[in-house]
């Protein structure tokens, strides 16, 4: 893939990532973290991070140090999560779960604006975004790249959305390092990871006994002011590394990028979409946990009277029939070319739109597919027999 | 639509459940009771007012000769006419005994069965007469009751979504239970609507608002069945309270086909899947337990 | 025009439309009427602008929105009795416009815009400009031929090839002498005659196969209408040489955001809400010819 479609935007707000060799990074204490948590609500921040819901590892508001999935881990493959018992405590000792990040920033129900019904006709109005700071705990390299992608969406050159902005501009993002792979994971096909070198604001590496910490941000360094934190020692930061390269070793699955948009846009009439409509169920699913798939619709909800209306923004997909609805018809009206439209445009379209892939190799898409689909695999079947 | 339309609240052969969704809107039942005249809602009121009826809400499915009659004179009787929920939208749970023997069943069930008099089968009322709009579920969303009503004061077609569970689900945040759990779930191919509440609880959709816009099936129930269940079991998923709608239909129907002959008779039905672990769930679909 | 030059379209909210009032309907047909409105706050009124090929979202509160296109005779061109109103012809086909269609004049409704790539005024300059329409197609055109017939100096030849079902489906035949008096030379067709018809009886694309003169070298074709009618039309103007550099379409999806953020408008590559809906032709030719995209 072309350096231009993976590399962050030099517009966004982060500073060049510091190195944690030794003497440039710093070192909390896992007994010190709690107090690390306490600042952040201190300075008013909302904290969401990794945490165990409904027999995975999501997001949702951390409050202490015990609320992190300790010592649990998950096995992900095409179609299948399960979470399982690490043999030790680690804290961040797993990759990703359903949940991403843009839940939070680009939320799934959200009134963008109301219509009040006055005498002399509609009163047009915009809502207030009352949703305090968030800091993000535990975002992932990958999901690092995918806020710029949806950076890139939201916050365009002509058009900005309202609530993206503020959510995004307040938003605290402490990344941490991951010292694992999972068998969907493929991010260093799409240049994003494993590694935390963009777009963060702190990112750590855990240890055994606690994190090495890097700063990238202002914002970042003035959070830590006065937390118990030291120089790192070279030994920790030596453990620290060998974990990162850990999961720099595991990550087996690849999605080779060369010449992709013209690979996809070559073969819209290849016979591996009619193969693939024959096992997607066309459920939403790798569109819901895709952390920058964008696509919405806007709902209207009124009262009884139909003098209140409220427009409600909400997550749709283009793996709904009616998404595409148009005159009276559906453009795509079968299972066929809506994954087509899905697979082209995450891989090729974004490119021409946004100056970037849509995909930054998460493995979501293949994990949650009930059925297994992995892009990776449908997209070398293009490339095994073009048409 | 005049100024106060009048509106009927009828039932066929049904549980109530979907006519106690009106009644639980609570608030906005009182704000509904003055724009409305309600002239026949014998749930909410015994006073009984003759047609004809500015809107018929139908509740329930046709399975006496009476009642395939009254259907008739009701939609003569109506200017909109509305079905409501599973029944009346697909036959409902009785329609179980479209694929057995009725009078097996009415020898099972009563004691004179010579004193019922009922049609072989159980239809939705679309099979009869032509309707305006359907609302599915079992029971219908009250949410989703208030939007067609709103709609109709308004003069447009009501709008409820056709896309399927899953979208409420994500939406909602939930864990999907098929893949982080191995539960059966029919959710990618049934209809949202419900706000995607059982796998919120940690159980499989059982397709109670019928399936989705263009659903895709075949997959489902090949993967149904690579987890663990047995043809018979993805079969008697299908045939749920929705079982008799067009594609959950054909495909229970192809699956017996393909598979030769499936126990259909009294009982069958109402078998679980039986992959289910030690915690009576759906199951984790992982015989032997092994968490990969 | 930068976006941010206009009032209208750079509320910091996409969703925000402005209260705006139907002035007055035009009933073109049965089932598509003009609807002449005007911003209900003066100031907007007088400093919304927009470009001939872009387009509104009109917003019926409560029902929803829909994308259309601004016909009105040029930006800021006044009318004989006063400024001019921002008209939009719209075909009745779903909830959004036969909400419309119920509010009728002086009802309340909301305006955003406007959106969109215009047709090429300016590339186009010099060019001999051959407009070719079908049905409501010609919508789109109509603010286009306005300002083309204000500036016959940099367009030494306008011509207009249009053609409807029916003789009844033609829009603004009581502009037609206008146009022509000011030097539009102006060819129509319809699929089926009908008692008191006289002109051709065809598709359009037989109009352009017939057209004399014809100079491909200084021809710019710019075309509207179904998806199908276009495909053909284009088909015959490349047969005759015309380069394929000097064909525009305008292109028709689910607009809804109108500003690249909601992802329903996609056409291969491209988000017509914001590259389109004029395209020049060999942008998106190869994706014209594949079913469903």
């Amino acid at each position: 893939m072309a350096e231009r479609e993976t590399k962050p935007d030099p517009k966004g707000k982060s500073l060049p990532a510091s190195d944690d060799g030794p003497g440039a990074a710093g070192w909390i204490a896992k007994s010190d973290f709690q107090s690390f948590l306490d600042r952040l609500v201190a300075l008013g921040y909302r904290t969401i991070g990794p945490t165990l819901i409904q027999g995975a590892i999501g997001y949702d508001e951390i409050r202490q140090v015990d609320d992190l999935p300790k010592g649990w881990t998950e096995h992900q493959s095409a179609g299948s999560y399960r979470l399982v018992r690490r043999d030790d405590d680690a804290w961040f000792g797993f990759n990703l779960g359903p949940h991403s990040w843009k839940r939070y920033l680009f939320p799934p129900q959200q009134t963008v604006a109301k219509a009040i019904k006055r005498d002399d006709g509609w009163q047009l109005d915009d809502v207030e975004d009352a949703e305090p700071p968030f800091a993000f705990l535990g975002v992932r390299a990958c999901e690092l790249a995918a806020i710029l992608v949806q950076d890139r969406v939201f916050l365009n050159e002509h058009h900005s959305d309202p609530i993206y902005r503020r959510r995004r501009e307040n938003a605290l993002l402490i990344a941490v390092n991951c010292t694992q792979a999972a068998e969907t994971c493929f991010c260093t096909s799409m240049g994003t990871g494993p590694r935390c070198v963009v777009a963060f604001d702190l990112a750590l590496t855990e240890t055994e006994l606690g994190f090495t910490v890097e700063i990238g941000s202002p914002r970042g360094a003035s959070v830590l002011a006065g937390l118990p934190i030291r120089e790192a020692a070279p030994a920790e930061c030596a453990e620290a590394a060998s974990a990162r390269q850990q999961a720099e070793d595991q990550i087996s699955k690849r999605l080779d990028t060369t010449d992709i948009r013209e690979l996809l846009l070559g073969n819209l009439d290849h016979p591996q979409w009619d193969d693939v409509a024959e096992r997607c169920l066309s459920c939403t699913n790798c569109t819901m946990v895709c952390p920058t798939c964008f696509c919405h619709s806007v709902e209207e909800v009124s009262d009884l009277d139909g003098g209140q209306v409220d427009r409600v923004r909400q997550w749709d997909s283009c793996f709904n029939a009616r998404f595409s609805y148009m005159n009276g018809g559906l453009v795509r009206g079968d299972v066929r070319s809506r994954y087509r439209q899905w697979l082209t445009h995450k891989l090729a379209g974004w490119i021409d739109q946004f100056d970037t892939s849509g995909c930054v190799g998460c493995g979501r898409c293949i994990t949650w597919c009930p059925v297994g689909i992995d892009l990776t695999a449908e997209v070398a079947a293009i490339r095994e027999v073009p048409k | 639509m005049p100024a106060k339309p009048r509106l009927a609240v009828v039932k066929f052969a049904s549980c109530d459940g979907c006519q106690l969704s009106l009644l639980s809107l609570e608030d906005e039942l009182l704000r509904l009771a003055g724009k409305i005249e309600v002239a026949y809602f014998l749930e909410a009121t015994s006073r009984i007012e003759p047609g004809p009826y500015d809107v018929v809400l139908v509740e329930g499915s046709i399975t006496t000769a009476d009642d395939a009659t009254r259907i008739q004179q009701l939609r003569r009787a109506a200017k909109y006419l509305i079905t409501i929920g599973a029944c009346a939208t697909a036959g409902g749970i009785q329609a179980l005994k479209n694929w057995a023997d009725s009078e097996e069943y009415l020898r099972a069930v009563y004691a004179r069965p010579d004193y019922i008099r009922t049609l072989a089968t159980s239809t939705a009322i679309a099979d009869h007469v032509a309707v305006d709009f359907e609302l599915r579920g079992c029971p219908i969303n009250k949410h989703q009751l208030l939007e067609v009503l709103r709609s109709l004061l308004a003069g447009c077609q009501p709008r409820t979504p056709t896309y399927s569970v899953c979208v409420e689900c994500k939406r909602r945040g939930s864990v999907c239970v098929m893949v982080a759990h191995g539960t059966p779930c029919l959710g990618p191919v049934t209809q949202a609507g419900c706000g995607a509440i059982c796998p919120a609880y940690d159980r499989g959709c059982y397709g109670c608002f019928g399936p989705s816009d263009q659903p895709n099936l075949v997959p489902l129930t090949d993967h149904l069945r690579s987890i663990g269940m047995t043809p018979e079991q993805v079969v008697n998923s299908l045939r749920g309270f929705s079982g008799y709608a067009g594609e959950f239909r054909r495909e229970s129907e192809r699956l017996v086909e393909s598979i030769g002959t499936i126990a259909t008779g009294v009982g069958a039905a109402a078998v679980e899947p039986d992959v289910a672990d030690s915690s009576g769930e759906w199951g984790d679909g992982q015989p032997g337990g092994d968490p990969k | 025009m930068t976006p941010s030059a206009n009032p209208v379209a750079v509320a910091a909210n996409p969703w925000l439309a402005r209260p705006a009032t139907i002035e007055s309907i035009t009933r073109e047909f049965t089932d598509v009427s003009t609807y002449h409105l005007r911003f209900a706050d003066p100031e907007i009124d007088s400093a919304y602008r927009f470009r001939a090929g872009q387009f509104n979202m009109l917003y019926v509160p409560g029902v929803g929105e829909v994308a259309i296109g601004v016909s009105t005779g040029g930006p800021g061109r006044p009318t004989e009795d006063g400024p001019p109103t921002w008209d939009h012809t719209v075909r009745l086909a779903g909830q959004v416009t036969a909400a419309l269609d119920r509010l009728g004049i002086g009802g309340s409704l909301g305006v955003r815009g406007p959106y969109g790539e215009p047709w090429p005024l300016d590339s186009c300059a010099g060019d001999e400009i051959l407009l070719v329409a079908g049905g409501t197609g010609l919508a789109s055109l109509r603010a286009a031929v306005y300002e083309l017939l204000a500036h016959r100096d940099r367009f030494p030849r306008v011509r207009l090839l249009y053609g409807a079902r029916t003789a009844d489906g033609l829009l603004y035949t009581s502009e037609y002498d206008a146009w022509t008096a000011a030097g539009m030379e102006i060819d129509t067709t319809v699929d089926r005659g009908s008692p008191g018809w006289q002109g051709h009886v065809g598709v359009v694309t037989q109009l352009l196969t017939r057209l004399r003169p014809w100079d491909p070298e200084r021809t710019s074709l710019w075309c509207c209408g179904p998806e199908v009618m276009m495909r053909f039309a284009v088909r015959a103007a490349l047969a005759r040489g015309l380069p394929k550099e000097r064909v525009w379409v305008s292109m028709e999806r689910n607009m809804q955001c109108a500003v690249g953020l909601c992802g329903h408008c996609q056409f291969g590559p491209e988000m017509i809400c914001k590259s389109g809906p004029v395209y020049r032709f060999d942008r998106i030719e190869r994706y014209l010819n594949v079913e469903g995209l």
